[in-house]
């Protein structure tokens, strides 16, 4: 666990980066700090290994205050991967792997062994080994920087902006290794970037910063989208989010029950009258379905006329995760996951507005706030 | 011809103290010019201090240091320490701009990479730094060889010159084929001398060649 405690951080010419940072970094988990450029994000980063000394407030790793600890020291507990990889041009792939783990005090052959080993982990063919950083594309340099991030096994991961000097296609493949790798590891990781798509694809939980070094919205990337704290951060997440229609969006079944019926036998079903309006959900049970029973939660979203944003809504709020889909009369569709509405809103981003494309499309309508129950 | 075939073990007397005259010099002239390179390039307002200081050395004549060093060091006007001690002062003079300049040069991404991975300065000037910086200093270094393996033919005005010894010996008695003999001898040495440095760094910076076969793969 990585907290800010009141943390700023003032340059000497006066500018203020980081304002009165209160953060919790969650152990395991990837957390993503996000926002335009000069709002702090990778000061804030940058404290936590100390390249850069907070002027106030505490942060602690692990329990422990940094400014506690030899920063050298500090830094090799915890694993670094920037832009570009900043790679040492004068060594070797194993040995530019190898790097903290010797000066960790390890022997070379141990350290060798164990960079090899993270070469395999990272998907680096073998025979890249002896080859020099400048032989690999940016890609693959990449790669190196992770597994040399990696090699004497940190609990702690920073990340400034690692992908953002490849490509858009390397990029993709690189952020799907990373939550492959993540599911192995298990890593605290801290990652900064300025890319709105890359923090949802990636923070379990998304820090957006706002110019002036204040965190204006610390929440799971759902939440972000669906409930925006203030304008800013609609503006930086959403992108208008709530102007961009979710028809098209893949509507999924939906187990529907009525009064009276058998109780489903595992998971939710949503409980519907004559009409198939919907009128609660009810979990797995015994016995037939009663109105004492129904568990109300949940907006619903038509599925013709409605937003992205009431889309998300629905799924987030659902006590099932699942979001009711209604047609413009209010007759239950079928049901949607918070995850499909996501694809669905990165689909439109590459698509972007191009025509025929009917997520995205903007709707007139305003966001359908009718609720279950 | 006949001259050099029957003064082999003079000139090969004069051809030792000339590499040792001459190289000597560049060997402590680095070693002190890269901490002071180092200092320069840390000292942001001091930089320009250091780097001129010892620019301005090199526009002392050779002639007045040979002569003046004596004074200054307290040693024999006709003791080799003299000369060794100029052409240090020379090679200080060429090299702490191009450490300066070279460290300068290393990418700041790497520094900080290193600096981030939990290297002590020290540590992460000689793992990273110096040896980044060797294909630029090494360059500064042939130019410093070549130059004071010329110098060193100056001293022989006071009698420690090496092969210059060929000239001042050849001119005063006449003997052209000596001070032929002599120049040829000084050109073939510098050749020798910077094609063998040349051969070190491509030792020493296997990665380099590599950096810049790929970086004209990619150009053209």
């Amino acid at each position: 666990m990585i907290e800010f405690r009141g943390v700023t951080k003032r340059f000497p010419d006066g500018t203020v980066a980081v304002d009165d940072l209160d953060l919790v970094v969650d152990s395991g988990r990837i957390t993503v700090f996000v926002g335009p450029s000069g709002c702090g994000k990778t000061t804030s980063l940058r404290m936590i290994n100390r390249m850069i000394e907070p002027s106030g407030g505490t942060i602690s790793v692990e329990g422990k205050d940094i400014m506690s600890r030899d920063a050298a020291e500090l830094r090799r507990g915890i694993g670094y991967v920037i832009q570009q990889a900043g790679l040492f041009p004068h060594r070797t792939i194993l040995d530019n792997i190898a790097t903290v783990p010797l000066l960790l005090g390890w022997n070379k052959k141990q350290a060798r062994e164990r960079a090899a080993e993270l070469m395999d982990t990272v998907g680096l063919a073998p025979e890249m080994a002896k080859r020099y950083p400048a032989q690999l594309s940016g890609g693959q340099q990449q790669r190196v920087g992770v597994a040399r991030a990696l090699a004497a096994d940190p609990p702690v991961l920073l990340m400034d902006e690692p992908f953002s000097a490849v490509d858009p296609i390397v990029r993709e493949t690189l952020q799907d290794e990373l939550l492959r790798l993540q599911g192995e590891l298990g890593k605290t990781i801290v990652f900064v970037t300025h890319d709105i798509d890359e923090a949802i694809k990636l923070g379990d939980k998304v820090a957006v910063f706002r110019t002036g070094g204040k965190s204006a919205q610390y929440d799971e990337p759902g939440v972000l989208l669906s409930r925006p704290a203030d304008d800013f951060v609609d503006a930086f997440v959403g992108r208008g989010l709530g102007f961009l229609s979710s028809d098209g969006l893949p509507i999924g079944d939906l187990p529907v029950v009525a009064i009276g019926d058998r109780m489903p036998t595992d998971g939710w079903a949503l409980v519907v009258d004559g009409e198939r309006r919907p009128l609660g959900w009810v979990a797995r049970g015994t016995g037939t379905v009663y109105e004492d029973a129904l568990v109300p939660g949940g907006s619903l979203y038509d599925a013709g006329a409605g937003s992205l944003r009431a889309a998300l809504d629905a799924a987030l709020s659902s006590p099932s995760g699942r979001g009711v889909a209604v047609d413009g009369d209010g007759r239950v569709l079928g049901s949607i996951g918070a995850d499909d509405v996501l694809r669905g809103l990165a689909d439109s981003r590459e698509a972007d507005g191009a025509p025929g494309a009917d997520v995205g499309r903007p709707v007139t309508d305003t966001d359908a706030a009718d609720r279950v129950g | 011809m006949n001259w050099v075939l029957e003064n082999i073990s003079f000139i090969a007397s004069l051809l030792t103290d000339h590499i040792v005259f001459s190289l000597v010099p560049v060997v402590i002239g680095l070693v002190i010019a890269v901490p002071l390179g180092w200092l320069a390039n840390r000292a942001g307002f001091g930089r320009a201090v250091v780097v001129n200081l010892a620019g301005l050395l090199y526009t002392i004549p050779s002639l007045a240091l040979f002569v003046f060093l004596p004074v200054i060091l307290g040693t024999g006007i006709l003791d080799p320490i003299n000369v060794i001690v100029a052409l240090s002062v020379y090679t200080v003079a060429l090299l702490v701009r191009t450490v300066a300049d070279a460290l300068e040069a290393v990418p700041p991404l790497v520094v900080d990479a290193a600096t981030a991975m939990g290297f002590t300065p020290f540590r992460r000037f000689v793992a990273a730094e110096l040896p980044i910086s060797v294909p630029v200093i090494l360059a500064g270094v042939r130019v410093a060889a070549v130059s004071s393996i010329s110098l060193v033919t100056v001293g022989s005005v006071i009698g420690f010159g090496g092969l210059g010894q060929m000239f001042t010996d050849g001119f005063q008695r006449s003997i052209t084929a000596e001070v032929v003999a002599g120049i040829v001898l000084v050109v073939v040495l510098a050749l020798v001398v910077d094609g063998l440095l040349l051969l070190i760094g491509r030792m020493l910076t296997p990665w380099d060649r590599t950096a810049r076969a790929v970086a004209q793969g990619a150009t053209a």
